[in-house]
């Protein structure tokens, strides 16, 4: 259970994927203007990791890893190399089928989420997380833990950056500069300051 | 629009990085070292060209409905073309870049030229424009990188340029310039330089504040 605590602490705060590794920049500088939707995001963000990242494990763990079709009688075949192909289209369907069900069954939460979602699908983050999970060899449970613990990571970070934008729309601030320059500036300070964290040891 | 036209407007007046604000991460990561921006830019450009002569040749018989799905899993498999090429013949490179590689599948200007270009217009069109993002990209990843490594390392692609102190030189290295939040500062500048050559770029403000005279009058 430790480990497991371990792990989403860490993928929080010390590996968060936003703020030190630099992933799904685009969106988070891009929908960063209002806390409203960035909490918005943050949620979707959430949801597709902790669902995506698990089901990446599964499917390496039993389609793709070298020997990984021994319960088929195929043990010889490494299809790892279809892996990124794989992980991709499994977040993209993923992302579809969520959108289908939430409009379906969750209206009030498709409306705040329902931008968003196709969005995602060309979240780094996202497909990032995947890729670290099996390059960090996680097994099924870590990767839930982790899957989780990077979506509140990214959620966080963006909700931060959303807060400062809100109250820095009152500065005045050089006309070169305006709106993704000085985001751009502040995404570095923030950086800059989260790396005070990054060599703790868990 | 000709040739010339397409080719040279993603350079600077339209460059993806500085106006668009696409495919951020990578140009933040891997920019620390000159090398291995060249090879993310070429390997960049060439996902680029693939994937927008594909999806333009096929523009006409795509659904709507999934057709995200489809330019991604065209998108994925030129990377993993490059991906496995490069783990053959250049695999010290592929272990530095790691998930970065894998990464350009979600590089949004890859989606965002097939989405903005490839499904409106004709192959050479496309490939042309993915040429013109292409450079363009590259032109920000590498003068980044060109800046992070003067002053971080004191080299260029591993050549010594500026001699540092610590081997009896005279150039005391920038350690801030090889974390990735320098890159940052380094694009913000960027664009506001871009921004204040070219004035039709720049951003409304919500709110301006009143000129102090005026100000104090209320």
């Amino acid at each position: 259970m430790q480990d497991f605590i371990a792990i989403f602490i860490r993928s929080v705060f010390i590996e968060n994927l936003a703020l030190a590794y630099f992933l799904g920049m685009c969106t988070f500088l891009a929908v960063s203007k209002q806390i409203k939707t960035a909490i918005g995001l943050g949620i979707a963000v959430i949801v597709v990791e902790v669902i995506s990242v698990p089901l990446n494990n599964l499917i390496f763990q039993y389609l793709l890893k070298d020997g990984a079709l021994a319960w088929a009688g195929l043990g010889h075949l490494d299809y790892s190399f279809l892996g990124l192909l794989s992980y991709i289209a499994v977040i993209a369907a993923m992302i579809q089928i969520l959108e289908m069900v939430l409009n379906r069954f969750f209206p009030a939460l498709f409306n705040t989420l329902g931008i968003y979602l196709p969005l995602l699908t060309v979240n780094c983050a996202i497909l990032g997380a995947s890729l670290f999970m099996v390059q960090r060899e996680y097994t099924f449970i870590e990767s839930v833990a982790y899957g989780l613990g990077s979506g509140c990571g990214w959620a966080l970070a963006i909700i931060a950056l959303a807060g400062l934008r809100e109250k820095m729309k009152y500065c005045d601030i050089p006309d070169g500069l305006q709106g993704v320059g000085i985001t751009f500036i502040t995404t570095g300070v923030i950086a800059l300051a989260f790396m005070a964290i990054a060599g703790i040891q868990l | 629009m000709n040739i010339r036209e397409i080719l040279y407007t993603p350079l600077l007046k339209e460059n993806p990085v500085t106006l668009h604000v696409l495919g951020i991460c990578a140009a933040l990561a891997i920019t620390n070292s000159v090398t291995s921006s060249l090879i993310m830019s070429l390997a960049t450009t060439i996902v680029l060209v693939i994937s927008n002569a594909t999806i333009s040749l096929i523009r006409n018989h795509l659904p709507g409905s999934v057709r995200i799905i489809v330019q991604i899993t065209i998108i994925a498999s030129a990377v993993t073309v490059i991906d496995q090429c490069m783990q053959a013949f250049v695999p010290e490179l592929a272990r530095t870049l790691s998930v970065y590689i894998g990464m350009i599948v979600t590089n949004c200007i890859v989606l965002g030229r097939a989405e903005a270009c490839a499904m409106k217009n004709g192959v050479t069109h496309s490939i042309l424009d993915a040429i013109g993002n292409g450079v363009g990209y590259s032109i920000v990843l590498v003068s980044v990188s060109i800046i992070r490594e003067l002053l971080g390392n004191g080299s260029l692609m591993g050549y010594e340029i500026l001699a540092l102190t610590r081997d009896g030189g005279w150039f005391e290295p920038n350690e801030m310039m090889l974390l990735s939040p320098s890159a940052f500062f380094i694009i913000g500048f960027m664009i506001w330089g871009v921004r204040t050559w070219l004035p039709e770029q720049v951003e409304q403000a919500d709110f301006k504040p009143l000129p102090l005279q005026q100000a104090e009058k209320i």
